[in-house]
């Protein structure tokens, strides 16, 4: 995991306007009146990893296809190391990509379908041979260079797929759902492998995912999109702790959510009123008094006992703590949910790490139970 | 449910085998039999005799041999061969393409241009051969538009006619009568084919920089072999026997074995002969029908 957080601090360090090496602006798609991709602007620096995510249908596939050259943008601009990339088509565009499910060849080796990029720039064979096998040897696949892809497991195949897109050493990789086809053991391996690959090679990187982790651990910006637009941009753990929106803190991990109004409004600190529990949150926004508010509390930011204790993280009784009793219960094995239901029926989701072996005196189901957290716990969304 | 046992699955299997067995291989042993036999006028001797006390197998080769070493049959044979391959070469170049944008059609326009590439079989067969005589022959609709471009110079040079004007009965009235019987038989296997082809593998050519031509030279046609496998076998071999088309269009110039095979039967009236011809043809056909199973079954084991 080293790797990849080298791989982060790289990027967001090299994160300035004029360093953009890949720039969209005001990119708008349209098919038969629908917004598909809905003037989007983004600015992506050299070695970095961006990734795109979203549910089903939000644009980001089409947004990379757009980059790809498979869809012609309906307005706006993509450029690429400064050159305008509008009147090129597909084969020649300096960027591969790697395919949902792969679209590996059928009726060619392991060794044709890596090779089939380097061919058609008409390379000498001997160069061809090098230059496949140093990629076999990169994704680990040199003893199956002659087989064919049905003859591969699927995460075989996925590393064939890497190897086929990053062999004519493109400029910027495209990866559209990169691990979509593997089950979720494998997922786990292929992903830190994946970064590894990336980060050597050193190539800058757009990938498209559904998958929340896969983007997190992979990509050292996310830019969440819903309905065509980017609603966030930012490194994984800003948009995991600041979300900007309800949407952004729904969408990315498990949130408690409640409205309420704000109350006190200062420089240094708010409190928002939520009915049934009250919030002191140690960040001040642009606001007024009364006006409605969100707050999104994390579960795994919240702690759970039998008794309220008063402790300095919790200085005013009444504020950042709740009492209900235990609905639900999910052992994970490394941590436990419990959704606590609080006298007036809302359901706090709390997670909690089981740092220690659990013995017999554990909370369980309908116990009474105290949940507490801190100020720096909540987070305030306005939107 | 109950699983079907053993008995079940044979007796599935069994149908069509008892089939192919009553209807193909007895009757083909009969002919078989026939071809090493002997006339007596009208009358076909027994090859398996019984007589004092000893069993003779008389089986007569000679009709073989005669194939084998008359230059008649042998011409004959090959033209066949020759006919049916050019036939079979001119449907692939013509129903490629129209297989091609058939399966990259609109999906809701595809089951129409489907039912006017069957719409053909709604006629008959004979009288859709016999149109071409009246089309071809002096003063036909065809024969004019193709005098006016000056088409027949060039076939008259190709020695396809045997000069200017003269389009009926000549190698290139046969082999237009045949490739446009055949070509749907080209096309079908070639469409379904195409229409199952995974388009995202010529975006990825197109993503690794091959042209569009260079993507269906290397991935379409490469991933289509099975189609053109099975739509060249579908064309070759009806038209190695063909009968009709070379009947009603061919000519002096055009012999195909299936002329020779009727001249036998009902003109000599040699029907040893006339079997040993079949058998052999049977035997030439069967060459490249095995070949084509063995693609087959090469595709289907890949597909899996």
């Amino acid at each position: 995991m080293r790797v990849l957080l080298e791989n982060r601090g790289f990027a967001t360090g090299a994160r300035m306007a004029d360093d953009a090496f890949l720039r969209i602006a005001n990119l708008v798609k349209e098919f038969d009146g629908h917004r598909a991709v809905d003037d989007v602007s983004l600015d992506i620096a050299k070695g970095e990893v961006f990734a795109l995510l979203g549910s089903s249908g939000c644009g980001k596939t089409t947004l990379l296809r757009m980059l790809a050259g498979f869809e012609t943008p309906t307005s706006g601009t993509i450029t690429l190391d400064g050159r305008d990339l509008a009147d090129l088509p597909p084969y020649v565009r300096p960027m591969n990509m790697m395919f949902q499910s792969y679209a590996l060849f059928p009726h060619l080796t392991v060794f044709d379908n890596i090779a089939f990029g380097l061919r058609r720039e008409r390379l000498p064979a001997t160069e061809i041979a090098q230059r496949v096998d140093a990629m076999l040897k990169l994704v680990q696949l040199a003893p199956y260079a002659r087989r064919k892809p049905h003859q591969l497991s699927g995460g075989q195949q996925q590393r064939v797929a890497l190897a086929r897109s990053l062999a004519k050493k493109p400029q910027l990789l495209l990866l559209d759902e990169p691990l979509g086809a593997l089950d979720k053991k494998l997922r786990e391996e292929t992903q830190i492998e994946l970064a590894r690959i990336i980060h050597d090679v050193g190539v800058t990187c757009v990938m498209v995912t559904h998958d929340q982790e896969e983007a997190m651990t992979m990509a050292s910006r996310i830019a969440v999109m819903s309905e065509g637009r980017f609603l966030q941009v930012g490194a994984p753990a800003e948009i995991y702790e600041t979300p900007a929106s309800r949407f952004v803190a729904d969408f990315i991990g498990n949130v408690n959510l409640m409205d309420g109004t704000l109350v006190v409004d200062e420089a240094d600190h708010v409190v928002v009123d939520c009915g049934d529990v009250q919030h002191r949150i140690g960040h001040g926004i642009t606001g007024t008094r009364g006006m409605p508010v969100t707050v999104a509390l994390r579960p795994e930011k919240i702690r759970i006992r039998r008794d309220a204790l008063t402790s300095p993280a919790t200085p005013d009784v009444g504020v950042n703590r709740a009492h209900g009793t235990i609905k639900e219960l999910a052992y994970f094995g490394s941590f436990t949910v419990y959704h606590l239901e609080l006298a007036s029926g809302r359901i706090l989701k709390v997670s909690q790490s089981n740092a220690e072996r659990q013995q017999g005196a554990q909370l369980t189901w309908g116990d009474a139970a105290w949940a507490t957290w801190t100020d720096l716990s909540p987070v305030v969304l306005t939107q | 449910m109950k699983k079907p046992g053993r008995g079940g699955r044979f007796a599935v299997i069994a149908v069509p085998y008892a089939w192919l067995l009553v209807f193909f291989l007895l009757p083909f042993l009969v002919v078989a039999r026939i071809s090493v036999s002997e006339m007596e006028t009208t009358t076909i001797k027994d090859i398996v005799e019984w007589k004092d006390g000893a069993l003779a197998i008389t089986a007569k080769l000679g009709n073989y041999l005669l194939l084998a070493q008359d230059d008649l049959y042998l011409r004959t044979y090959a033209s066949s061969l020759v006919y049916a391959a050019v036939t079979t070469v001119l449907c692939l170049v013509i129903g490629y393409p129209f297989a091609y944008f058939m399966a990259r059609a609109r999906r809701s326009l595809q089951p129409a241009l489907l039912m006017l590439v069957m719409l053909p079989f709604w006629t008959s067969f004979l009288l859709r051969v016999y149109a071409w005589k009246a089309l071809l022959t002096e003063h036909g609709l065809v024969a004019d538009a193709i005098e006016q471009v000056g088409l027949d110079r060039a076939l008259a040079a190709a020695h396809l006619i045997p000069g200017p004007g003269q389009l009926m009965n000549t190698p290139f009235s046969l082999i237009l009568g045949m490739t446009y019987t055949y070509l749907p038989f080209m096309i079908l296997p070639l469409y379904s084919n195409l229409a199952k082809m995974d388009l995202r593998l010529l975006e990825a050519a197109a993503d690794l920089g091959a042209s569009a031509w260079t993507a269906f030279w290397r991935v379409t046609v490469p991933l289509s072999r099975a189609g053109i496998v099975a739509g060249a076998m579908l064309v070759f071999i009806p038209c190695v026997g063909e009968y009709v088309i070379p009947e009603l269009l061919g000519g002096p110039q055009t012999q195909m074995i299936g002329r020779t095979l009727w001249d036998e039967f009902f003109s000599n009236n040699d029907w040893p002969m006339a079997c040993a011809v079949a058998v052999t043809m049977v035997l030439l056909v069967i060459v490249p029908l095995a070949v084509f199973s063995r693609y087959q079954a090469e595709a289907t084991r890949q597909a899996s």
